[in-house]
């Protein structure tokens, strides 16, 4: 093994043996392991152990931030830089101030939402390793791969290998640094 | 084996397929993106696109003449200040609105056949959101200074005016483009993947591969991908009810007879969403013709939608049944002329009954599965219905405001040309981009589609037929 490799990638017909492959795969205590499909699949969050995303999260506080921002910026507006009267309504007239909170509590949620999981995702990212198998275009078409990275701790180039190759993959692949 | 076979059986019955034909992972994408990559454009597209770009060409001769000569080329004048302009703006509004329902609203209830169109449809909402916003962009008169719209802190020292429903307006279209254009463009990032993928070009393929952001379908990015998927939707479904409450609230919190009534709001969201399955239809009937897709966009799809049309549609004619009844009941002098003079004894009386034809009695043919059924039918109904609420706006604007409380300020609208060159000039704009999404980009998801093979079910991770289709649903639930 001289050249330098990223991992193994092994590529399967359906995502049933996908599921599968990773669950066995977990089981076998690898943990620096990815999935690749067409499609969501959502047995898969369980097959390779993924953890409940951070995003909610983060879109909840963008809504609030979205909320606040809109107060803030009609107090400041009517009642502290210019207040004057309109419609003979109080300076801080909180009921004809909802319609731009609303819409800021919604649109700073759904940056979030966005940004946000492109950035948890490490998008946009061009180049990733797993490109240079040339059958990995195929993962945005039919095919699903599986990944076992090198740097596991469990992972040993030949076990590895035989290991995946059990697992009714087509093909096992080495994906290129 | 036996009892798999079984329960594939009972999973047909129960959920009817809503793809038709023998179709695998590979076939739906290759049917799908061959559109965009196939090098061969149909004839069909170029006359559609050619017609589309003339009449660009006479929203562009009509903005600038309107730039240099200012809006009194308009027929908008004293007591109708308000026409033409915003009459075309909440249409395009409306319109928009399907794209969201059926993109979030339908998501958020698990309605599988929303696949199909929803990429299109959401592509419409924007182009038809960008239609609407060249309305009060150009009736400012003096377009370059619309940022003024917009709280900054200025040298002038001038704020917005927060109280004013018109400033709600700003801030509910823009937020409603920018959320629009994310969730769009977020549901494209895996197909553009795939486009990168498949594109023999390597122009193209550079192209698409920056606009897919290096997408590669891990496990874990589309965990993270649905949740914000899904909040998207739960975020857009508000905001597509917010905005065209808000502008309604343009009207109804005015004082004008006519416009003053609390039935505005959902009044208003009805018909955006009956306008906007309209659209959908008139968009995807020829379509799924031109582009050989009856397989994907099956009739079912196209009954559903005129399901959902006929209801939004009565919910619409309730809308016409409150305004009559409220200006009686309201026992108001202002009010009760105001119907009457919509009705029968005013001069626009004509635009009344032509609205009631196309939007209460043409629907009326949905009841029956002869006219759902056929798409000749569906087409020509969405036709008169998409007249029928244009003439709603104009009935709410035209008739409200050309009786005013004193005879003496009493007057007639009448459009010019450069009404009609702008509204022209506007379906210009929203074709010539239809046209250019439909080659360019793909029209239909083409990951959600495949989510709907039955291949795409996993197999095996319960005995029980009924858990396994339990525990998936509930995951979608939960993702």
């Amino acid at each position: 093994m001289d050249k330098k490799i990223y991992g193994l990638l092994a590529e399967f017909d359906t995502p049933t043996q996908l599921v599968e492959a990773a669950q066995k795969v977990r089981e076998a205590g690898f943990t620096r392991t990815d999935a690749f499909s067409p499609f969501p699949i959502h047995e898969m969050d369980r097959a390779l152990g993924i953890k409940r995303s951070i995003l909610p999260y983060l879109v909840f506080a963008g809504g609030v931030a979205g909320l606040l921002t809109g107060l803030a910026l009609q107090y400041y507006v009517h009642v502290i830089d210019y207040p004057i009267i309109v419609g003979g309504r109080p300076f801080l007239s909180l009921p004809s101030f909802i319609p731009p909170m609303f819409e800021l509590t919604i649109l700073f949620a759904s940056f979030a939402a966005v940004f946000g999981m492109l950035l948890l995702n490490g998008l946009p990212q061009p180049y990733h390793p797993v490109f240079n198998v040339p059958r990995f275009a195929l993962a945005t078409r039919e095919k699903f791969f599986l990944l076992i990275e090198t740097v596991d701790p469990k992972f040993n180039y030949d076990e590895t290998r035989s290991f995946m190759q059990s697992l009714n993959a087509q093909e096992v692949f080495d994906v290129d640094e | 084996m036996q009892e798999v076979k079984d329960s594939k059986v009972v999973q047909r019955e129960l959920f009817p397929p809503m793809i038709k034909g023998d179709h695998s992972f590979a076939t739906v994408t290759d049917k799908i993106s061959d559109k965009t990559l196939k090098r061969k454009t149909p004839l069909g597209w170029f006359v559609g696109f050619g017609i589309g770009f003339i009449l660009l060409q006479v929203f562009m001769l009509t903005i600038t003449y309107l730039v240099f000569a200012g809006i009194g080329i308009f027929g908008t004048n004293q007591p109708v200040g308000w026409a033409f302009p915003i009459i075309n703006f909440v249409w395009w509004i409306g319109i928009g609105h399907a794209g969201t329902l059926i993109s979030a609203i339908l998501l958020l209830l698990n309605q599988k056949w929303r696949t199909s169109i929803n990429r299109f449809a959401e592509a419409m909402t924007l182009f038809a959101v960008a239609c609407a916003g060249m309305y009060p962009l150009f009736h400012t008169g003096r377009p370059w200074l619309a940022f003024w719209m917009f709280p900054y802190p200025n040298t002038m020292g001038m704020w917005p005016q927060f109280r004013s429903p018109l400033i709600w307006d700003v801030f509910a279209v823009s937020t409603y483009a920018t959320v629009s254009l994310l969730f769009w463009y977020i549901g494209l990032i895996p197909d553009l993947a795939t486009l990168r993928d498949r594109a023999k070009n390597k122009f193209f393929r550079i192209i698409y591969g920056l606009l897919s952001w290096g997408w590669r379908g891990s496990a874990r990015h589309w965990h993270r991908y649905e949740i914000a998927y899904l909040l998207l939707a739960g975020l857009s479904t508000p905001l597509v009810l917010s905005v065209h409450s808000i502008v309604s609230f343009d009207f109804s919190v005015s004082q004008v007879p006519g416009w003053h009534a609390t039935i505005f709001p959902p009044y208003f969201v009805a018909g955006a969403v009956f306008a906007g399955f309209a659209m959908v239809l008139i968009l995807c009937i020829p379509l799924r013709v031109w582009y050989n897709m009856k397989d994907l966009i099956t009739d079912r799809h196209l009954v559903l939608m005129g399901k959902v049309m006929l209801a939004t549609g009565l919910i619409v004619c309730y809308g016409y049944a409150m305004e009559a009844f409220f200006g009686w009941y309201s026992a108001n002098e202002f009010e009760m002329f105001m119907i009457k003079n919509r009705i029968w004894t005013g001069p626009y009386w004509w635009s009344y009954w032509l609205l009631i034809l196309c939007n209460g009695i043409s629907i009326q043919f949905l009841w029956f599965k002869r006219f759902r059924e056929s798409a000749f039918w569906l087409f020509i109904i969405s036709l008169v219905v998409s007249v029928g609420m244009w003439l709603e706006r104009f009935v709410i604007i035209v008739t409200s405001l050309n009786r005013d409380f004193l005879p003496s300020s009493w007057g007639m609208y009448s459009p010019t040309i450069w009404d009609w060159s702008m509204f022209l000039g506007t379906i210009g704009l929203f074709v010539t981009l239809i046209f250019l999404f439909v080659r360019f980009l793909p029209v239909i998801s083409i990951f959600e589609v495949r989510t709907l093979l039955p291949q795409a079910n996993v197999h095996g991770h319960s005995e029980d037929f009924e858990e396994n289709i339990l525990e998936s649903e509930g995951a979608t639930e939960r993702a």
